[in-house]
């Protein structure tokens, strides 16, 4: 990779420690992807905050970057382990580690949004605006249904760009890799947030390409779709972005029917039944919450119900009168975290959970060693309501 | 035999060859204290990548990886080494990076040797040097 003489003396550490690391990142990934390049990038978005997930060896990483890093261009954090204005019991150990890292993280100048969804809660760029999202989410939605550009960032090349301003130039932040060579058709009926989520997850599994093509899809679908599908296809695969669209003669095949559907539910869903419903993984937006809560009509739910959002989106649904709706409905809100990987639940407090989020499912089963009974929100309302 | 490799972290150290054809989730799969993978549902569930030099195709899922790839550094679970056989990712390049964890790639018919050599999944008994530098991979 070429680097101007201004990067090679960064590198060498000139400019300070934590800009000599976040260029020894960026030129490995560079290497790795065969960018010729580093290009300015307009906001980043950074994964890598909840304790539970980056141990003491990542707080003290933070530590030493927070130093000297400042961060050049508009940050974003995902969520941390636990709500900060709402204190679970956890270990003082944990919470006190957890703002620590909270702490490092807002002094080199991130904005502590605490959110998996940085899409719904901040202004999006205009077209085509190089970016740096770390979230697999979030990266598959930027590229898919924003017209952003990123490659799926890891936690840390995100941060790396976040102190650099800049990012290597290959993959899909190169135009001609935006188009995809494969394609999955679809042959299966999915129609609800659960379906595509199922569908992400097969698309994750089997496609090696970083940009897929989609087709047959239903021409009308919601939000709460496109998240699960690029909720899904993060959690599974490596692949960065997916194309709705017409299939090309000219692209490779691959087919979701009812068997590919059917073998990836009876992959994620490992239980019949839970003991608690979570919803948000990703975090949900006011419009998933409007969704619940008109599905709800007052109704009371018949086990615990948490909904993990956005501070920022829970702040309004309170305005709007819907967040106490729910909460009369037995919904806890929990803001600043997501199902995913957070200490509130694990193996010690339940054995299992019911939910519509297959990146939950994953994790859950994978990391909390917690079977999951996934079911689509109408489903969950019915069956766990009167 | 001398098989060529392309540097992405460099480094020199040794090990045993751990293959999987399969990628990994490092956030999801690893227990941090022992480097075991922890998924049933993986090939090596129960195999270690401590003190192995790790040949897989690429990680995959969570931007977190890398992280974990530094906590196994730190807990002395950690690969010596890592060969990619697919196409390096960013989570695997950048956690070995701030681990100081020798990676490279290797091309399909330099992989077609290794897999010839040793078989395609687990561990075999004799090391490997993996020169990272010099970008050379050598073994017996």
């Amino acid at each position: 990779m070429q680097l101007t003489r201004g990067e090679e003396k960064a590198i060498s550490g000139e400019y300070g420690e934590a800009n000599a690391m976040a260029y020894r990142i960026l030129v490995a990934i560079g290497e790795a992807t065969e960018a010729q390049n580093l290009i300015p990038i307009q906001w980043a978005h950074i994964s890598g905050v909840n304790y539970n997930t980056i141990g003491d060896s990542g707080l003290n990483f933070l530590r030493k970057i927070s130093e000297d890093g400042r961060v050049r261009v508009k940050s974003s954090l995902n969520p941390m382990g636990f709500d900060r204005r709402n204190l679970p019991d956890l270990p003082q150990d944990f919470i006190d580690k957890q703002f620590e890292i909270t702490k490092y993280y807002e002094k080199i100048g991130v904005t502590p949004t605490f959110s998996c969804i940085p899409y719904e809660i901040l202004p999006i760029p205009e077209a085509s605006t190089q970016v740096s999202f770390a979230e697999s989410n979030a990266a598959v939605l930027a590229n898919s249904h924003l017209n952003l550009i990123t490659n799926k960032e890891s936690a840390l090349s995100a941060l790396a760009s976040a102190i650099v301003g800049k990012a290597p130039y290959s993959d899909l932040r190169i135009e001609q890799y935006r188009d995809p060579t494969a394609e999955i058709v679809n042959e299966s009926r999915i129609e609800n947030e659960l379906d595509y989520g199922l569908l992400g997850y097969f698309i994750g599994k089997t496609m090696k390409k970083s940009c897929t093509g989609l087709c047959n899809i239903p021409k009308k679908t919601d939000f709460w779709n496109i998240k699960s599908l690029s909720a899904g296809i993060g959690t599974s695969g490596s692949c960065g972005m997916f194309k709705i669209k017409e299939s090309s003669k000219n692209n490779e095949k691959i087919s979701f029917g009812d068997k590919e559907f059917n073998k990836t539910k009876d992959e994620l869903n490992t239980s019949e039944d839970g003991q608690i419903i979570t919803f948000g993984s990703p975090q949900l937006g006011l419009g998933e919450i409007g969704k619940i809560s008109t599905l709800m009509e007052g109704k009371k739910f018949t086990k615990p119900c948490k909904i993990f959002c956005p501070r920022s989106v829970f702040n309004k649904s309170e305005e709007l009168g819907i967040a106490s709706m729910l909460q009369k409905s037995g919904v806890e809100f929990i803001c600043d975290a997501c199902t995913c990987l957070t200490p509130l639940i694990n193996k010690e407090n339940y054995d299992s959970i019911v939910t519509n989020s297959v990146k939950a499912a994953y994790y859950m089963k994978t990391s909390n060693k917690i079977s999951v009974a996934l079911k689509d929100v109408k489903t969950i309302v019915k069956d766990y309501s009167n | 035999m001398r098989i060529k490799c392309k540097k992405i972290v460099g480094g020199i150290t040794s090990g045993k060859l751990l293959f999987s054809d399969q990628p990994i989730n490092f956030l999801a799969m690893l227990n941090l204290k022992t480097g075991q993978i922890t998924d049933t549902n993986h090939k090596l569930n129960n195999l270690t990548l401590k003190n192995n030099i790790l040949v897989f195709p690429n990680a995959i899922g969570s931007s977190v990886g890398a992280y974990t790839i530094f906590s196994l550094k730190n807990n002395n679970t950690a690969p010596n080494g890592i060969i990619c056989t697919n196409s390096v990712d960013i989570t695997t390049a950048s956690g070995c990076a701030i681990s100081n964890i020798p990676l490279v790639c290797i091309e399909k018919n330099n992989y077609e040797i290794l897999k010839n050599h040793y078989g395609e999944r687990g561990t075999h008994s004799k090391e490997v040097i993996l020169d990272a530098e010099n970008e050379n991979i050598s073994f017996d």
